[in-house]
């Protein structure tokens, strides 16, 4: 069976890649397009360590077949920083220390960053909840979820 | 392994109808990829349905609503009619994994899943929901209860699939609810799910309810008892009891590594009578 | 504040929250983990896993495997040289080669199920996962025991005929599955029981839990002709790696150099080989590079989680809350071999106590589970559950407060611990006082709703530790530690080193050098990565002022006494003030080469005055009555870091370990069938608390300064994760009127109890 090539679009730049039917766009992001921040945890959708942007919906990359994402939209973790200027939520983690081994940032950051698209003032509880598929092991999440609301406050103020 | 995105659903059951060896339906994969990678399952062809329009659509149909197979979660979610109308549908889609797997679960793939602890589908099936059908021989309709029969037994012919699930409409003060027990918070498979659907008369009596429990035997569970035991009440303790009484006769748990028989039972009444109260506090205000 | 032996500008760094110089990158994305590293040309490596947990393995015959297109390389037991039997530290447990050998690969038996029987390497994943099905091995099954109790039974299911308990007078003939009785013993208990006005005496039982981290174990390893070897692995102990290997491969070490990588996680689970030896084997078999990362089920079952156990504490205490005896013995499964932490369990047990009669047994036992390996204090947690639950007991027997009580029998400065030596100042007090005067003490609560408190103790280590300095041309400072940074050590690190040289913190770039380039370290475990690591960049400094000030007095032409190196600089003192102008560090550096060559130091110790942190965890939680689950409402930790080199990542801690016990009390286990298999080697149901399961975790810094430290530095890493079993456990009595003693209180256990009770009712 030949492989699949697919053309999609990633970080905003055209990608070309070929992949076989089984492989997941974890595989093909970290094993052909060279992209690993994304973060194999698990490869059963229980830990978010793979999360990215499949068409402005937060998904697990683990979830989503290579093939499956021909003419769509991908966002990784590193798209989300523009140039040399970091995201308020990448700056913030820094600033409050939300990260301590650091592995599941990646998925933290993608996954936060579409809670703000979507709502721009979650509640502690909100924050929380849409954060449930994200697994950290080393912060307890207390600092994670500070950080994520003092980022939503700091960019409510323009 | 063979990758087939047909647009069009005659393109679909016939790549199914046809295939030799194994073959499944791929919506949000959030069931098929994991099992894949665990080496339960290796199709030779998956047929992927989201290029097929309706199953992607929710639409208003003779009151009711048409909601495609493979329409996530998350999009769900964000329809605000829908929600009203059926909030115990749309929550229990919505309880399913995390935000990431509701960007991605499909109410088509919960039912075909075939796990008798999906969460949507008490929903559904208290909603009284059709899955419609389409196969070699064309297309037919079947209540959701009817559809799973076992765990990973469904009533599906060679090369049929679900295509959508039509809910009724609904009459005045009517509503739904979705409970579900798990030991965290999030992310865990249901060890009891309840899924209410009631509607009330002016003076605020049960005129017809629909009661369906999941995770507590083979398949999930259409209650007509527990129904029975709220219908004509205004939801009274004794009704409440009756309630209870009649979801631990129906349940028919096993104990496995999500919880036990004795468990299972006491919770399963538990949760019949908190969702029915909340489906009765939301049909009270529409 | 103790004062520091060498001069500063005066500490702008050392207990601010500086942004770590690493964490851009793992922000971006762009630091690299253990899966991160390829190499062109690899090949993917493999296991096949014992499907079975106790098994004679008859043969193995790998020619199929061997014979598919792709595959590069097949190895077994046949590839690995047996090792005789010699104990050798690894974090704080003890393990042996001949049985480190057989984990890795298994030889005469398979011991649980997951143990790796042979491993391939191939040109593809898939290729790989092909090869695995292919390798036909025949097994003998044997009967299986898997828990402690069962495994210590004359008759049970023996795992090694070679294995006669150490410990027990007269030597016994047989073997048996026990491998260790230890006991500390002070003073006579039954006296002390005499005395007591009030004495409870409970069991308890606790399930195996594994470490959680989220990323797998990786390894890529690639063997030259002449067997140099090169590898990347996450770990937490690269120069352990580095002689792992080098026995097991038969290498000599200065041939292996080992870099880690970032390592997503580690909590003591990856102070140990799994993957490494595998894939130089078959590197070296393959002449190709192999990378070999482990699935979350492999991790699950193949890796090593900690003891389940039984614990039966017994407690006296006289009417006014004076304990005068504490007893107990720990039974801790060590897994398929020996080496369970049931030593630093007895040792913990009672340690937060002055009491004054002690008799502490404990039994390691081996079972068809994998090996365990360390989990954050580990042994602790189990045994002081056990005593801080028995403590609450007491405490309502008596009708007195939990945290007088506690304050009444606290060890202080000057105790003699029972398992030996005497404690220098140490926090314990100061703990149970910041959670007496805290607001969340003082709240009021509501039916249904229950608060706990439980104290807690880890002795910390230093260990051997190399650090070197070097000045750049351009005055910045290169700093390279060898203890591999799992969270926000090189923050602390470069704090230390901007102060102790008077230079900007953005100055400072940290690195985790590799063992080629850097002296040895032992392991980051035991809390000692940035007490140690502090210490020898102290050192490290010490080298690079004495030579500059070597270096001003030579240009100067002046002696030591008339110069001094503070903020930064050589500064001339009195009349040479006169004559010359202070020279900066980068002043020197850009003219090194004519003042004598390059400007560096290294910190070489064995560092020794680790303190023990103490720390005191508040609960509160409230059950439904209707189904057993508990929500924990409000967590307060209070806990001594002796001086805390960055507050965030010392807070991190804390909120961490008590997150991790929170897991560890209400939902985490491993589930076997009667199979001995495992059944929730997942995620999903291997429940560890997601972001809506807790609240915000209060961390109250306490400083009792360690004397022994040039910064009062004690470790803290370990003991949060003490204290949350038996506060949890208390706020569950407090909440239900019901003392549980098995551990996890999950909903069906919680119920259950509850309807016992007649108490299932809201």
């Amino acid at each position: 069976m030949a492989k699949h090539h697919i053309e999609a679009t990633v970080n905003g730049d055209p990608a070309e890649f070929l992949c076989e039917t089984e492989d997941t766009l974890l595989d093909v992001l970290r094993d052909t397009l060279d992209l690993t921040g994304s973060k194999e945890g698990c490869s059963s959708g229980d830990c978010g360590a793979c999360s990215v942007m499949l068409d402005g919906r937060l998904v697990c990359s683990c979830l989503v077949l290579g093939c499956e994402v021909g003419g769509r939209k991908i966002e990784t973790i590193e798209g989300l920083a523009k140039g040399e200027s970091l995201h308020p939520l990448q700056r913030r983690f820094l600033e409050a220390a939300a990260l301590q081994c650091g592995i599941c940032t990646p998925g933290f950051l993608v996954a936060s960053k579409a809670l703000l698209e979507k709502n721009a003032n979650p509640s502690e509880h909100e924050v929380r909840f849409w954060l449930a598929g994200n697994l950290c092991r080393c912060t307890g999440y207390d600092k994670i979820v500070t950080a994520v609301m003092d980022t939503a406050a700091a960019m409510r103020k323009g | 392994m063979r990758y087939e995105a047909p647009e069009s659903l005659e393109g679909a059951v016939a790549l199914l109808a046809g295939a030799k060896g194994e073959a499944r339906v791929l919506a949000g994969g959030t069931d098929l990829l994991v099992q894949m990678r665990a080496d339960v399952v290796d199709p030779e062809l998956i047929v992927d349905i989201k290029k097929i329009p309706e199953t992607r659509t929710v639409t208003e149909e003779k009151g009711g609503w048409r909601i495609g197979a493979a329409v996530t979660g998350a999009e769900l979610k964000e329809h605000t009619r829908l929600k009203q109308a059926w909030p115990g549908v749309v929550e229990a889609a919505n309880l399913i994994g995390s935000t990431q797997v509701q960007g991605r679960a499909t109410l088509g793939g919960n039912l075909c899943n075939g796990s008798p602890a999906a969460d949507s589908v008490p929903a559904l099936i208290a909603a009284g929901a059709l899955a419609s059908l389409a196969g070699p021989k064309g297309r037919r309709d079947l209540p959701v209860e009817d559809v799973m029969l076992g765990p990973r037994k469904l009533a599906l012919t060679k090369g049929e699939i679900v295509v959508s699930f039509l809910l009724p409409p609904r009459p005045a003060r009517s509503s739904d609810a979705y409970l579900r027990f798990i030991p965290r918070t999030e992310m865990d498979i249901a060890v009891v799910g309840a899924g209410v659907s009631l509607s009330l008369d002016a003076g605020g009596t049960i005129t017809a309810a629909r009661v369906s429990l999941g995770a507590v035997a083979a398949r999930v569970l259409l209650v007509s008892e527990a129904a029975q035991a709220i219908i004509g009440s205004r939801l009274d303790k004794a009704a409440q009891d009756r309630l209870e009484a009649a979801a631990r006769t129906a349940c028919r748990p096993i104990d496995d590594k999500r919880g036990t028989i004795e468990f299972r039972t006491d919770v399963a009444a538990v949760l019949s009578r908190r969702t029915a109260l909340i489906a009765l506090d939301r049909a009270r205000a529409n | 504040m103790p004062e520091t032996n060498g001069q500063t500008n005066g500490q702008h760094y050392v207990g601010t929250r500086q942004v770590r110089p690493d964490g851009v990158d793992k922000v971006t994305g762009r630091a690299r983990f253990g899966a991160d590293f390829n190499l062109p040309g690899q090949l993917i490596g493999r296991v096949l896993r014992s499907p079975h947990p106790h098994a004679r393995i008859i043969s193995i015959d790998t020619s199929k495997a061997e014979a598919l297109p792709g595959v590069k390389a097949v190895v077994t037991r046949e590839d690995f040289a047996d090792q005789s039997s010699e104990f050798i530290p690894a974090g704080e447990m003890m393990m042996n080669y001949k049985d480190v050998v057989r984990n890795a690969m298994a030889r005469e038996k398979a011991l649980y199920e997951g143990h790796a029987v042979a491993a391939v390497a191939a040109t593809s994943t898939a290729v790989a996962r092909r090869a695995v099905k292919l390798i036909e091995v025949k097994y003998e099954i044997l009967p299986h025991v898997i828990d402690v109790v069962e495994a210590m039974k004359p008759g049970a299911p023996l795992l090694h005929d070679d294995l006669f308990t150490v410990g027990v007078e007269p030597k016994p003939d047989k073997p048996s599955n026990i491998a260790k009785r230890i006991e500390i013993k002070v003073g006579d208990v039954e006296a002390g029981f005499k005395k007591a006005d009030v004495i409870v005496e409970r069991l308890f039982k606790t399930a195996p839990v594994h470490q959680g981290y989220i990323e797998p174990h990786a390894a890529l390893a690639t063997v030259s002709e002449d067997g140099s070897t090169e590898l990347w692995t996450t770990t937490q102990g690269h120069y352990i790696v580095r002689a792992h290997c080098a026995r097991l491969l038969g290498l000599d070490i200065g041939k292996v150099r080992v870099t880690a990588t970032e390592i997503g996680g580690g909590f003591g689970g990856k102070t140990v080989v799994y993957l490494e030896p595998l894939a130089i084997a078959l590197s070296r078999k393959a002449k190709r590079p192999v990378k070999m990362v482990m699935s979350r089920e492999e991790v699950f079952k193949a890796s090593g989680p900690t003891s389940g156990a039984t614990v039966w504490v017994k407690m006296g205490a006289t009417k006014d809350g004076k304990f005068v005896a504490g007893a107990a013995e720990l039974k801790y499964q060590a897994g398929a071999f020996q080496g369970s932490p049931v030593q630093p369990g007895t040792m913990c047990a009672y340690a937060p106590y002055d009491i004054e009669h002690v008799h502490v047994i404990g039994y390691d036992v081996v079972s068809n589970r994998p090996k365990v390996a360390a989990y954050r204090a580990p042994g602790a947690p189990i045994s002081e559950y056990a005593v801080e639950s028995v403590v609450d007991e007491i405490a309502k027997k008596l009708r007195l407060d939990p945290i007088e009580l506690r304050m009444m029998n606290a060890a202080r400065e000057g105790t003699k611990a029972a398992y030996g030596p005497k404690f220098g100042p140490i926090g314990l007090e100061e703990t149970l006082n910041a959670i007496k005067k805290s607001e969340h003490w003082n709240t009021p609560l509501r039916k249904w709703q229950g608060r706990g408190v439980a104290s807690g103790f880890w002795f910390n280590i230093g260990g051997e530790t190399t650090v070197s300095l070097t000045v750049n041309e351009d005055g910045t400072i290169s700093l390279m530690a060898g203890t591999p940074d799992i969270g926000g050590l090189r923050a602390s690190l470069s704090s230390v080193v901007a102060d102790e040289l008077g230079v900007p913190y953005d100055k400072v770039r940290p690195i985790i050098g590799d063992t080629g380039s850097l002296g040895f370290n032992f392991l980051t475990g035991g809390s000692r990565s940035a007490f140690s690591g502090s210490m020898a960049i102290v050192e490290a400094a010490k080298q690079i002022k004495a030579d500059l000030i070597a270096r001003a007095c030579k240009l100067w032409e002046a002696k030591p006494d008339q110069v001094e190196f503070s903020g930064g600089a050589v500064k001339p003192l009195g009349a040479l003030a006169e004559k010359v102008k202070p020279m900066t560090i980068a002043d020197f550096a850009k003219t090194a080469g004519k003042t004598g060559g390059p400007i560096g130091g290294i910190g070489r110790i064995n560092a020794q005055g680790a303190g023990p942190s103490f720390g005191t965890h508040l609960v509160d939680l409230e059950v439904d009555p209707e189904t057993g689950r508990a929500t924990i409402l409000r967590y307060t930790v209070a806990q001594d870091a002796g001086r805390a080199l960055h507050p965030a990542y010392v807070e991190g801690q804390y909120q961490g370990g008590a997150v991790q016990g929170i897991g560890w009390a209400l939902n985490e286990e491993y589930i076997y069938g009667d199979d001995g298999k495992l059944q929730n080697a997942g995620f999903l149901d291997y429940r560890m608390p997601v972001a809506s399961d807790v609240p915000m975790i209060d961390a109250i810094l306490v400083e009792v300064a360690n004397p022994r430290h040039p910064y009062g530095v004690r470790g803290v890493g370990e003991t949060p994760i003490v204290p949350p079993l038996g506060a949890i456990a208390n706020a569950m009595e407090n909440a239900t009127g019901i003392r549980f003693t098995e551990l996890p209180m999950s909903p069906p256990k919680v119920l259950k109890a509850l309807k016992e009770k007649g108490l299932n009712k809201a």
